[in-house]
Parts: structure tokens; sequence; C-alpha cells
């Protein structure tokens, strides 16, 4: 289908074009601007805020207490990002050379838990880690029935570090396994067959072969789980504790009880950041190895 | 292992897939040094069979043997078999070098001596000082000679090739078509290839085996194949053929006779037949065995067969002029039509064998192959 | 008989997917099957009881805050199906200047954290354009509604567009040929064609609304409850298992919702795929 050029019909272009683009301006571009002059600002009164121009919060939020919050955030997604790949890659494998039936089964049953609420699993997860929780339970249970040791010391499972890499592994192991499963996929089988024909087996196949060609797809599976675990906020709040706080929850604390909103205006921007800065890395390789695909 | 004796050996070797026969028992030899070709259409078997040979499928039953060794339920890394992918299946990501190299690398062979054999395969294949290419640079007929030289520079017992030339145009596969021809010469190795054209078959092979349909027909040279096929589906896969359905009338040790509809008098035939009279059976006559001759009172006269036999009379109802040959179709009273090839050996003059002309078909008595089945 | 590549026959990976699908599901199981649990405590098996079930019936300021979330949902469902249909039409039929930022503009709603467009709309909807409290429902729902129909409406194109694209530009063609103009033919050709792609559409739009926390979180007021923020508050200071049941009941609507959503789209992937 030949795309036209608005003259050719410009009626029609400013009435689908119009409304989306006015809406994206006004209520999404505008919304995030007002919170980008904030990050400059600074609190005068209770309620007021002036707009001074000054990089004084991204100072602030740059300083040690901050930053170890900021670097703490990034190590989770980092860390939960590696769990993800290292869970997530031997299923989208077997996905991927599943029979027709087989794969779509194992698909659905991959995204079920991900259509399921955010807070939900977060929750049944809190059950099960808790003090009295169902692990415990069963440890405690299971202890009490060899005679003659100490009373059951629980584990501490929850309401900390630990609970929250957990929950955030959990949550976002759906979001690694598409992409990779995607990537592995469009993967031209002869090359797989030809590597173990040429004598490799499949675990130096899997690394000199799968794993180079799939890269754009292991990257996309690895941006789009570290993205949303950086921001994450409920996971760390209810599954963690006072030192495992996550760069959302501070920024929450600055738009309600601390009332400092510039600076949570500035820390949200940071966050921002970071979260382009990954975008592009995902688009310079990409971009890269597309086109050695295209002159294939 | 002597040159000439069986390297390859499938005994009783049957695919399912579900309720399909993919491949039903076929027992087959493949004897080494010799240039092997899996013929037949496309879902005959012959694809599903090399890849059991290579590893890549597992046969329901049967086994399969490379030297004596039973290679059955052998994985792919382990046999040595090396294979040429339809779509070369070179590896993106790796120079041409590094392609060739890679299934030294994998065996631990050390970076001189791998660099050195690597060479050698890119000379052998007319690809020399190419190592450091890579794939995405090069043509189609380039990305296959890497195919063969990374499978032959592992000096595998067999090679295997699937559908060598299908991807290549006219020009290039002719060329490619002798190269292949005096590569396997020089390296020695033997070859077993898949292709669904009978013509690269006959060219290179020095037996060929005709599939169809999961059963093996026929496994002969390409000359015994054409001229001296085992069944209807042979005569009609390889070359163009007329099929003629008759009954056998007289069977001597030294000639037989054989009646066919629409030609008045029986076909004679220099050779004995064993089989009793009435027995239906086919003769393939092939189109540039059919002399043409100009319409006259008398059929003509060949000399080896009684007068008025191995003739009839018909009209020329279509030409199609080859280059280098005429193929004419001519309708018999009637109603078949028969097809007769002639070789152009004078410079084409329209006059001679005009459409609608009447003329007589005329033929040896040795030049009907006959068919049982 | 299993070929060299029939990964999935092989018992190692088999034992893996059965432990990733153990750690996916034992707890959602654990959590659905506990909220029939005749007792308070939400780990110690009593019987079974619905009486839990019955309790959110009763509850009247869950019962009014599901009923805030369907609205919320239905009216930011229908406002993101017209912008995202709209803005899938134009990038399908136009080329112009500007479309790839454009394009590029209207993927940011989705890469967005979540805590930085809620903390927008939260910056937006007090100080910059107050949403008027004192507002007669539905109408105090404005500034939420609002909010999930701007992220959302970016997936709702998303999905329309993938549905345009196997749409033949001859079939237009002809009903032009035929002296259709251009509303005539969006209506009696585009739009049955689309009608996959708008439900799928709006099945996601409606689940995205449905479950969301964090952009509801900081653009509710305190007199506007939705369903996600009073099962948050239930989880935070009252767990018994009517969390669990309450859990439930959104598991299954969302759930289903969203298999209908792939069903639809099913059909169209596997004709993308062949």
């Amino acid at each position: 289908m030949m795309l036209q050029r608005p003259s050719q019909a410009p009626g029609v272009f400013g009435a689908v074009g119009l409304p989306p683009v006015v809406w994206l301006f006004a209520l999404f571009l505008a919304p995030l601007a007002v919170i980008w002059t904030y990050s400059f600002g600074e609190n005068r009164t209770l309620v007021d805020i002036a707009i001074t121009g000054s990089w004084g919060n991204y100072a602030r939020a740059l300083k040690p207490l901050y930053l170890a919050i900021l670097l703490k955030s990034m190590g989770f997604a980092a860390l939960t990002t590696l769990l993800c790949f290292v869970l997530g890659l031997p299923v989208a494998l077997a996905i991927t050379f599943a029979s027709r039936r087989a794969k779509l089964l194992l698909l659905v049953a991959i995204m079920l838990p991900f259509w399921t609420n955010l807070l939900i699993r977060t929750y049944a997860l809190m059950a099960i880690l808790r003090t009295e929780g169902l692990i415990n339970a069963g440890l405690g249970a299971l202890w009490g029935l060899v005679p003659g040791l100490p009373p059951f010391e629980p584990l501490p499972l929850i309401n900390n570090n630990f609970a929250v890499v957990v929950g955030l592994v959990y949550v976002h192991l759906p979001f690694m396994v598409l992409p990779l499963y995607a990537a592995l996929d469009r993967l031209d089988r002869s090359l797989i067959e030809a590597s173990l024909d040429l004598g490799a087996g499949h675990l130096a196949t899997l690394w000199r072969v799968v794993v180079p060609l799939a890269l754009p797809g292991i990257v996309s599976g690895i941006i789009i789980t570290f993205i949303p675990a950086l921001g994450a906020y409920l996971t760390p709040d209810l599954l963690g504790g006072t030192n495992s706080q996550m760069i959302a929850n501070v920024i929450e604390r600055q738009f309600r009880s601390a009332n400092d909103w510039p600076f949570g205006a500035a820390l949200s921007f940071l966050l921002m950041y970071l979260t382009f800065a990954a975008l592009m890395v995902q688009a310079i390789i990409s971009r890269r190895s597309a086109s050695r695909e295209a002159a294939r | 292992m002597t040159k000439g004796s069986p390297i390859i050996r499938f005994e009783g070797v049957t695919k399912r897939y579900g309720k399909v026969v993919a491949v039903d028992d076929v027992n087959l030899e493949v004897r080494e040094g010799e240039f092997f070709a899996l013929l037949g259409p496309s879902g005959c078997g012959k694809t599903t069979l090399l890849r059991m040979l290579a590893g890549f499928e597992v046969p329901s039953e049967g086994r399969i043997l490379i030297d004596g060794q039973d290679v059955t339920q052998a994985s792919p890394n382990k046999r040595p078999v090396n294979m040429v992918f339809q779509n070369y299946a070179v590896f993106p990501h790796m120079s041409v070098a590094d392609n060739v190299g890679y299934g030294l690398k994998v065996d631990g062979v050390g970076g001189a001596e791998r660099a050195r054999r690597v060479e050698e395969a890119l000379a052998l294949v007319k690809l020399d000082g190419l190592g450091s290419r890579r794939p995405d640079q090069l043509s189609g007929g380039q990305r296959q000679r890497v195919a063969l030289a990374r499978a032959l520079v592992k000096r595998p017992r067999v090679l295997l090739l699937d559908e060598p030339l299908s991807a290549l145009d006219a020009k290039l596969r002719e060329a490619m078509r002798t190269e292949l021809c005096q590569l396997q010469a020089q390296v020695g190795i033997t070859f077993v290839m898949v292709t669904h054209d009978q013509d690269e078959a006959l060219a290179l092979a020095d037996r060929c085996a005709v599939m169809n349909r999961g059963l093996l027909q026929q496994v002969a040279s390409p000359s015994d194949l054409y001229e001296f096929p085992a069944s209807r589906f042979v005569a009609d896969f390889i070359g163009s053929v007329n099929m003629l359905e008759g009954a056998l009338v007289v069977d001597e040790p030294d000639h037989a006779e054989v009646a066919v509809a629409g030609i008045a008098q029986p076909l004679f035939l220099d050779h004995g037949v064993t089989g009793a009279a009435g027995t239906t059976l086919w003769l393939a006559l092939r189109p540039e065995k059919i002399e043409l001759h100009k319409w006259a009172e008398a059929p003509p006269a060949l000399g080896d067969a009684p007068a008025g036999r191995n003739a009839v009379a018909g009209t020329i109802t279509h030409v199609a002029y080859l280059g280098s040959e005429s193929l004419y179709e001519v309708t018999l009273p009637d109603g078949q039509k028969l097809k007769a090839l002639r070789s152009n050996l004078t410079r084409w003059d329209q006059e001679d064998f005009a459409l609608g002309e009447a003329v007589w078909l005329a033929w040896h008595a040795c030049s009907p192959a006959v068919l049982l089945s | 008989m299993k070929g060299p590549l029939d990964y999935l026959a092989r018992w190692p990976l088999r034992l893996w997917l059965a432990m990733v699908g153990a750690f996916l599901y034992l707890p959602l199981l654990a959590l659905v099957v506990f909220s029939f649990n005749d007792s308070k405590r939400i780990t110690v098996w009593r019987g079974f009881s619905l009486r839990w079930y019955a309790e959110l019936f009763d509850d009247g300021e869950l019962v009014a805050a599901f009923g805030n979330s369907l609205v919320i949902a239905a009216a930011s469902t229908l406002i993101s199906l017209i912008l995202g249909t709209l803005a899938a039409l134009l990038l399908w039929r136009f080329r112009f200047a500007g479309k790839a930022p454009l394009e590029a503009l209207l993927g940011l709603p989705i890469v967005v954290p979540e805590i930085c467009l809620g903390v927008a709309f939260l910056v937006f909807f007090t100080a910059i354009v107050p949403w008027p409290t004192e507002l007669p429902w539905p109408l105090n729902l404005g500034a939420i509604i609002i909010a999930h129909a701007t992220f959302s409406f970016s997936f709702v194109a998303l999905v329309v567009r993938a549905r345009l694209a196997s749409f033949d530009g001859a079939l237009a063609e002809a009903a032009r040929d035929l002296g259709a103009g251009e509303w005539l033919i969006f209506r009696d050709i585009m739009v049955p064609h689309m009608v996959p792609g708008l439900v799928a559409g709006a099945l996601l739009a409606f689940t995205l609304s449905l479950d969301d926390f964090v952009i509801t979180f900081f653009t509710s007021g305190p007199d506007t409850i939705t369903f996600p923020i009073k099962v948050y508050s239930m989880v935070r200071f009252s767990v018994t298992p009517a969390v669990n049941a309450a859990s439930t009941l959104l598991i299954l609507l969302t759930a289903g919702l969203t298999a209908l959503a792939l069903w639809l789209q099913g059909a169209d992937i596997a004709k993308q795929a062949a």
C-alpha cells in the first residue's frame, strides 16, 4: 500500500492526526515537562514552589545517601536481570524447539502469571515468605518431626534484600522469556544443525552459534527486564525492609510524606535518563546486527 | 577399505511421522569413492534419508552402518560424515576462515595447523585469499564453496550434499557441476547427493537411487537407469518417454512380439521376454529413438525386423523447435500421440517435416525397454 | 524417536521447566486455595469455607472501589480506543515529516517508568490543572480516567496498527472506484477488517486500567478509591483470607479478559507468521 502525503488528503490527515497528537502533547508531554521544570525548583513555602533554575536537587540526588539507593536499585535490577536470564534461557530454548501444540501451551503458561495483577503476585509471595508464611511453616513442621532439636527459628525470608530480589525475579521472569523465545525462534535451524554436523556439542553450539546470533533478542529481553525492575515500587514496598528501599520508594516519599516535590522531580528524571540510556544501548546493538542480517 | 566396497549400508530403514511413512523399508548400499545420487520428486523421502544418514533424524525402524559401525542412534557430531546444507548454513557472524576452521576448532586442532588446513581447503574450492571476508560480502556461489570447504576440511569419510545446485542460476549451475565432479575425483571421498533434477543426477553420479513416495524404485548407473528402467515410474521420471501398453503375443528365446493398440502390426523386439502369452506389459520408447520418415506407400524398413514392423503412420500435430533438436508430436489414426526427437543436423529448414504433414515413425527392434510394472 | 534438536524431550530441561513452573505457580495456587480457608489465618488450613467471598460482597467500601475501577476502566478504554485507532490510522496511511519522531513519542508512554508518570500526573492534576474536587460521581474520577487513557492508548495503537498491516489496500481502491467517499470507505470496508484488532486493543486497555496501581495511587484523591488500591490497604493493614478472595476474583477477571484478547489476536499472529 502506498503511503500518502498529508496534502493528498488533508481533511483525513487532520481528523486522524490532531486528537492523538494534541492529547500526547497536552496530557503526556506537558505533565512530564512540568516535572522537569520542578526538578530545577525549590520549596518556598509549604505549598509554593519557585522555579529557580538551580541544579541543587540533582546535586543532592547524587549525595552519598541517595546515590547509595540509586546504586542499590541498579544493583537489584541487574541481579534480577541476571537471575531472570539464567532461569529463562533454558525455558526459552525448550519452548523454541517444542512441537507446535506444546509451544502454544508453554507460551500461555509462561504468560499467565504475567497477566495477573502485580499487587496480587507480590502478595502471594508475601504469604509464602513471611515469618509465619508457608515456607517457614513447612520447614517448622519438618523440623518438629526430628526429636531433640532446639525450637525452630523461622528463616528471615521477608522484609529484606533477599525478599526484594526474589520478588523482582518472580514478577519479571515472563518479561525475559518472551523476547528470548522470539529471537531463538527466528534463528535459522540449519545453522545449529551445521554446528552439530561439524562436531560441536550442544553447549558449544549454544555458546558459539546460538547466543551470538540471538544477541539482539537477548539484549531486548535484558532491557525490558532491567527497566521495569529499576523503577519497581510495589515489590520493595511490600517485601523490603527499611534498608531495602529502591529509588521509586524514595520518590514516592518526596511526593507524600516529605513534601519535597522538586527533589522528587529530580529523582524521577534521573530514573528516566537511566531508562533512556538503557534504551539507546539496545538500539545501537540491534541496529548493528540488523545491518548484518540485511546483507545476508 | 578397498575402493568399491560398501561404506554405507541402509538396512530396512523406515521413518514414520505419525501416520505418514516418509521412508519405507529402504535397503541400500553406497560404495567407497563413488558419487552417489538420491533422486526423486519432492516428498519422495530422499532428503529424509540423507538427514538420517547425517544424524538429524532417527529412523523408526532399521539400521544405518558407516564403515561397518552401527550409527543409527549416534548424534550428528559423532559421525564421520559432514553435510553441505541446501541453504549453505554459513555462520553469518564469523569470517570465512573462522567458518571453515570451525569444525577443526571444535576438534581441538591447534591454531597454526588449523590455519594451514583452512588455507588448503580454501584453495581446493578456489577461494584462496578470501579468508578474512565475511559471509555477507560473498555471492551465493562463493558461500556454497565456503560450505564445501568447511565440510571437506575435516576429511570426513562421506560428504553429504543437499540439493547443491538448486539455488544457482543456469550458467553457474553448469560450471559448478563440472567443478563438483572434479572435486570429488581430486579428493576421493564418497559423495552422497540429494536432488530432484535428473539432469544433475545423471551428469554427476556414478550410481543413482530413484525414490518415489518413500520407496526405492531402482538403483543403477545413469545409463542403466535411462536405457533399462525397472518400472514405469523410473522410465517416466527420467527423461521423456512414449509409454505403450500392450499384450505379449509371441515369446521366443531370441525375439518377442507385442500387440499394441493403434499400431497395426505387433511390435517386434530383438530379445525374449520371460512371460506367458497375453501378459500385459509396457514398452518404453524414448523419443530420440524414433526416426521420422517422409510419407511413402510402404512403411520404412530398418533391417532388424520383418517388413512392416516397428513402424506406424501418423500426422505431425505439433512441432517444438528446441535449437539443437526438434520435438515432434505425431498423432496416430486412433488418436494416440507419440513424441519423436530429431537432431537438427543441418541448418533449420522449415520445409523438413512441417506441421500437418503425414509421416512414418520407425524404430529399431532393440529400442523399446520392456517393463513389467 | 527424538532427534538431536528435540530439546524438550530431554529430562534436564523438563526438570528445569518444572521447577520454574512451580516457582511461578505455587504462590498463586496457594493464594487461591487459602481464599477458601475457614480461618483468619492465611497459612494454616482449617477447612473449606466461602465466608471470605461473602464478606467481600458485604464490604461496602470494597464494592464501591470495584465499581470505581470498572467505571474508570470503561471510560479510559473508550478514550484510548478512539485515540489509539486514530493514531494507528495516521501512521498506517500517511508519510510526513516528523513521522519517525512521532512514532518514538507514541512509544514513550510504554517505556517511561510508571512512577515517573504517576508523579507527573500528581503534580499536573493538583498544581497545574487542578481537577475540581466535589464533583459528582463519576466525574470525580476524571483525573484517573485521563491518566489511564494516556498510558494505555499507545498499547491500543500498537495492536490496531498490527491489524491494519494485514489490510488489503485494493479493497479500499475498489470501493473508491465504485463511488464511495472517505467516510463510507472507512465505515464499510476498513472498520470490519479492524474489528478483531479493536476488540483486542479494547480488552488490553481495559485490563491495563483495571490492574494499574502505581499511576492510580498517585492520581487518586482521598475519596476516589479503586479496587487495586483498596486491596493494597488490605494487604498492608488487615491481612485475612478476604484479601485472597479479592485477589482470586481479580485474577480470574484479568486472566479471562486477556485470554480472550490473545485468542482474538491469535488468528492474526498465525496468519502473519505464515
